[in-house]
């Protein structure tokens, strides 16, 4: 059924706009608007949503001005007499029982086949993204292409992709307001849902399930991009990284895979010693647009307040908890080190 | 037979000052100890809200940290919930009822006592986590993993768990209370079908409680033995679903939300129909959609499941279920707008708050619906739309109704009369507040933000309507401190009200303000529906209702007070904190409530006093 997927007519996206106006306040950008969908999904919940929010609006003008009419008309005046003692209005309760009844009919039938059509891929045999959730982090492994990312989600545009939703620790949440509604990443019950990008640009998701401490520093981008782009990313990322020969960043290699033991927390391909899955992939770090689940744009500057102290960026982050270099004195990063370090990471493209 | 005999002290007889207060039996008293303490309980939720919502007021503001965030906002939810409304409801149950079906108290007097203390034991219990080491942090309803020592190895889920479980045992005890004192000691002639809707409606609520709180407590044992003990039934990696935390939470959820919002229903029930001098409109069908609501609040727990994969049955079936709910709410509104209905109405503060509550409470149950469609409900799910939406409903329904209800029964439990001056400021300051604070929160739900997140960033546009409604909120907190005024003020100096003040249709307009120990010198007979009202437009002439000439005091035996509801209480609050930091002493408690209830059990009676 697609009663729901069609985009709607003129009139009915004026309304949105006028809303997303009043939503928006006065700003221009609203990266999570639920008004402003770029994919099927994400497009029959809003659709539904509105035939829902009309059929309240209509309740709501309708019984509040009755409300009102009635404060108004039976106000007492001084000397009234006593109202007559009605006790009921047989035929009224009726009417009022089953004028709800029939309202709510015209919300459900809606209602039940967009969830039927939500719950099953178009196209399951599509392209497959495993994402795992982690506090505070995500991972996206394509075991199609071969390749295992986080933080960074890729598509292409115009493609079915089915997800499956797991969590490594406690219940998150997984969510790109602009593409589709979220779906839980319940511990032990793997679950499943599917999303289509149908405009290309960067989408921006979050957690939406209390999971601690840093829950609200818990995003993650989608990039949604031509095939070919998409194809040349998958490509790009299959590269292992490549070792470097610049001095700095050669000595941040050592440190990374000695001493600060990184190795021990992150996977960088083509090292036989970064092999850690307790934190996010860095084979291409440099390629991410953002750091640390999203929060902050990856820039040198950033990238040196991370290593620096990842606890102002991000509040209990489990990197700062249980890395020795953060939580041993003695093991602690000096400034030159995470010069090193930035440099190291800055080469991983 | 061992004849063993342990020497009881006799009751306390005639006690005065702090003595009175701490052996009380007597409904009135009781319930005034509940209305109080669960008053300055609200205020402490209040200020963790405002904390909140201060940290809010700006993008990347560092006013609290986030784990006191996460601290707050459980706090917060469990504080309204538990400690405010919940209890400010039972304050009119205990103040109220006996009077308005004509009974000289409830039928465990004791028994009553025990709720209380046991109630304030276990609010002392979870406000105390502040001081001992932080709060807890899992959000109001505390769903697995997150709850479990690797995520959480602090104390403060303890004190959730075991101040819960306190909090449980008043519930329950306060309910079965309420039912046997409802189901028995009505006086004669009230039959059910004559009873005030307050008095169904507390009844529908203690037999949701008694069905309900059971489940919770089942599943907090659960929890408290995993955290405790080492058990698995939410360890994931021990093979458990963390899901059925989440059954069996909502299963005692949803019917709590009923818990909170029908006596708020009874109230504006009582109101609306004194105020327009009307009977209440359709009462059988307001009764019986109050026990469809109750039953039906059974069938839609899943609707706080939407999207953790019960797959697409499940959720259409809750989703329908739900929506369902809206038909039977639907006609108590109109059944409330059809009692104004060529009413004369009189806008008292007390009517007022309570037409407030019908227009936002439409605005909360709509907000309901919309979610109840569970594929669009995707995009509200655990976002500010939800916030506002269980605002709409637990401010602007059970709060204003608990508000309606001070401004309406103050003249009866002190004799004097709330300003109404200042009672209209209060109204207005209210309402516009309120609106201000939770209507915002629509737009910035609807706009991607997820509920629970302690900072947000600039660059989402979030910051205007959150700067909005985190002044609504401190305007919020003003108009609670013109309401604190008002009360202060008026139980002063305010005008004598008379026992009658309002025209009331119930029973307990007939007595004396405040009411004397006894209630009703004479027990009533009641013959008609709004008893009182009959008696004094004389339409049934033989009702024989209304305050005695004082004859018959001297026989009325009223039920003496008692040390041992209070040790029991004391009992299970060192068991409680026992368990957290010393099983010794948890045992010292056992034994100390154990003590309690056997002397109560035997406790010797006073010999009637000669006169
Ligand atoms: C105890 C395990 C652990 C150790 C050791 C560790 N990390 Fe991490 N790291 C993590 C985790 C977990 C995250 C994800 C934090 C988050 O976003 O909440 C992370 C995130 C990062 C990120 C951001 C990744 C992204 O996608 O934005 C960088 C960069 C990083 N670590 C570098 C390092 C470096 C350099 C070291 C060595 C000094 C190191 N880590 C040591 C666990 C660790
Ligand atoms: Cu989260
Ligand atoms: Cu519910």
């Amino acid at each position: 059924m697609s009663l729901f997927r069609h985009h709607p007519t003129r009139l009915v996206r004026l309304v949105p706009l006028l809303l997303v106006f009043i939503v928006a306040g006065c700003y221009p950008d609203h990266p999570q608007s639920t008004f402003d969908s770029t994919g099927p999904v994400a497009q029959s919940q809003l659709n539904l949503f509105y035939w829902i929010f009309w059929a309240a609006v209509f309740v709501f003008v309708t019984v509040q001005s009755a409300l009102l009419y009635i404060c108004l008309k039976f106000r007492r005046k001084p000397g009234d007499p006593d109202p007559e003692q009605t006790h009921g209005h047989n035929k009224l309760e009726i009417i009022w029982t089953v004028l709800p009844v029939i309202l709510l009919a015209i919300v459900a039938v809606p209602t039940v086949l967009t969830i039927f059509d939500n719950a099953n891929s178009p196209d399951p045999d599509g392209m497959h993204v495993n994402v795992v959730a982690h506090q505070w982090w995500w991972e996206f492994n394509y075991p199609g292409e071969d390749v295992k990312t986080s933080n960074e989600l890729h598509i292409p545009v115009d493609e079915v992709v089915n997800v499956s939703l797991e969590t490594k620790d406690v219940i998150h949440s997984f969510w790109i307001p602009k593409i589709a509604g979220k779906v839980d990443m319940v511990p032990g019950n793997s679950n499943k849902m599917w999303i289509k990008g149908e405009e290309i640009g960067i989408f921006h998701g979050q957690c939406a399930e209390f999971c601690g401490e840093s829950h609200a520093n818990m995003r993650f981008q989608v990039i949604v991009e031509s095939r070919a782009d998409f194809d040349a990313w998958v490509a790009s990322e299959r590269e292992p990284a490549v070792i470097p020969v610049e001095p700095l960043a050669k000595a941040g290699l050592d440190l990374f895979e000695g001493d600060a033991q990184c190795w021990s927390c992150h996977k960088v391909e083509g090292s036989s010693r970064s092999r850690g899955t307790k934190g996010p992939n860095l084979t291409h770090l440099s390629g991410r647009q953002y750091l640390g689940a999203g929060i902050v744009e990856n820039s040198q500057t950033n990238l040196r307040n991370w290593l620096t102290s990842p606890n102002d960026l991000k509040p209990g982050n489990i990197m700062y908890r249980d890395a020795a270099v953060y939580n041993d004195p003695d093991k602690a990063l000096s400034d030159s080190d995470i010069s090193a370090l930035v440099a190291y990471l800055r080469s991983l493209k | 037979m061992i004849s063993l005999t342990i020497p009881i002290p006799k009751r306390p007889t005639h006690p005065t000052g702090i003595w009175n207060w701490l052996t009380t039996i007597d409904h009135k008293r009781i319930g005034i100890l509940y209305g109080v303490t669960a008053f300055i309980l609200f205020l402490t939720g209040g200020i963790e809200a405002l904390y909140m919502r201060a940290q809010l007021a700006t993008p990347e503001a560092e006013i609290v940290s986030p784990e006191v965030f996460n601290q707050l906002f459980t706090m917060h939810g469990t504080t309204m919930i538990f400690l405010a409304i919940m209890p400010m409801g039972t304050a009119f149950f205990n103040y109220i009822i006996p009077l308005q079906i004509g009974a000289r108290d409830v039928a465990f007097p004791r028994l009553n006592a025990f709720s209380y203390w046991t109630f304030l034991a276990g609010a002392i219990m979870l406000k105390s986590s502040w001081f001992l080491g932080g709060a807890p942090n899992a959000g109001w309803f505390g769903y697995a993993p997150i709850t479990g020592v690797p995520y959480n190895p602090g104390h403060g889920i303890d004190f959730w768990i075991l101040s819960l479980q306190i909090l449980g045992i008043a519930s329950l005890a306060a309910a079965f209370n309420f039912v046997v004192t409802i189901i028995n000691m009505r006086a004669p002639g009230m039959s059910l079908m004559r009873m005030p809707l307050f008095t169904w409606m507390t009844f529908v609520t203690s037999l949701l409680l008694i069905l309900a709180f059971p489940v919770i407590t089942v599943a907090l044992i659960e929890l408290m033995f995993d955290r405790f003990y080492g058990a698995n039934f939410f360890v994931p990696a021990a093979g458990a679903s963390p899901l059925l935390w989440q059954h069996l939470f909502w299963i005692f959820g949803h019917p709590e939300v009923y818990i909170l919002i029908l006596p708020a229903m009874g109230i504006i029930s009582e109101i609306i129909p004194t105020f327009s001098k009307k009977p209440l409109f359709g009462y059988p069908v307001v009764v019986l959609s109050g026990v469809v609501i109750a039953f039906m609040g059974w069938m839609v727990w899943s609707h706080h499941m939407f999207t953790v994969g019960l797959g697409p049955v499940a959720n259409s079936v809750f989703a329908l279920t739900t929506m369902a709910i809206a038909v039977p709410t639907g006609v108590k509104i109109f059944s409330w707008m059809g009692t104004m209905w060529r009413g004369s109405i009189h806008f008292s503060t007390a009517m007022l708050f309570s037409v407030g509550f019908v227009a936002l409470f439409i605005i909360g149950g709509l907000s309901g619906v919309m979610h109840s469609s569970a594929a669009s409900d995707a995009q509200q799910q655990d976002t500010y739309f939800i916030v506002a939406h269980l605002h709409y409903v637990l401010f602007g329904g059970s709060i204003m109704a608990l508000l309606a209800a001070v401004y309406y029964w103050f003249p009866k439990i002190t004799g004097r009369l709330m300003s109404e001056s200042i009672g209209k400021i209060n109204f207005w300051l209210t309402f516009i507040a309120m609106n201000l604070t939770f209507f915002p929160m629509h737009f910035t739900g609807l706009d991607g933000m997820p509920r629970r997140i302690y900072t947000y960033g600039t660059e989402m546009g979030w910051d205007l309507w959150n700067a909005v409604a985190s002044m609504g909120a401190f305007l919020l907190a003003a108009s609670i401190l013109v309401f604190m005024h008002n009360v202060v003020r008026s139980y002063r100096k305010g005008e004598i009200s008379g026992s009658d003040p309002w025209d009331g249709r119930t029973l307990e307009w007939s007595i004396s303000s405040p009411p004397p120990e006894y209630n009703f010198a004479e027990i009533p007979v009641v013959e008609t529906r709004d008893p009182f009202w009959a008696q004094k437009r004389d339409s049934v002439a033989t009702a024989r209702v209304g305050g005695g000439s004082g004859e018959g005091e001297h026989d009325i035996h009223m039920p003496q007070p008692s040390y041992w509801p209070l040790v029991v209480s004391i009992g299970l609050l060192i068991g409680g904190y026992g368990l957290i930091y010393n099983v010794a002493v948890a045992v010292v408690g056992g034994a100390i409530a154990l003590i309690a209830v056997y002397a109560w059990s035997f406790e010797p009676v006073n010999e009637p006093e000669e006169h």
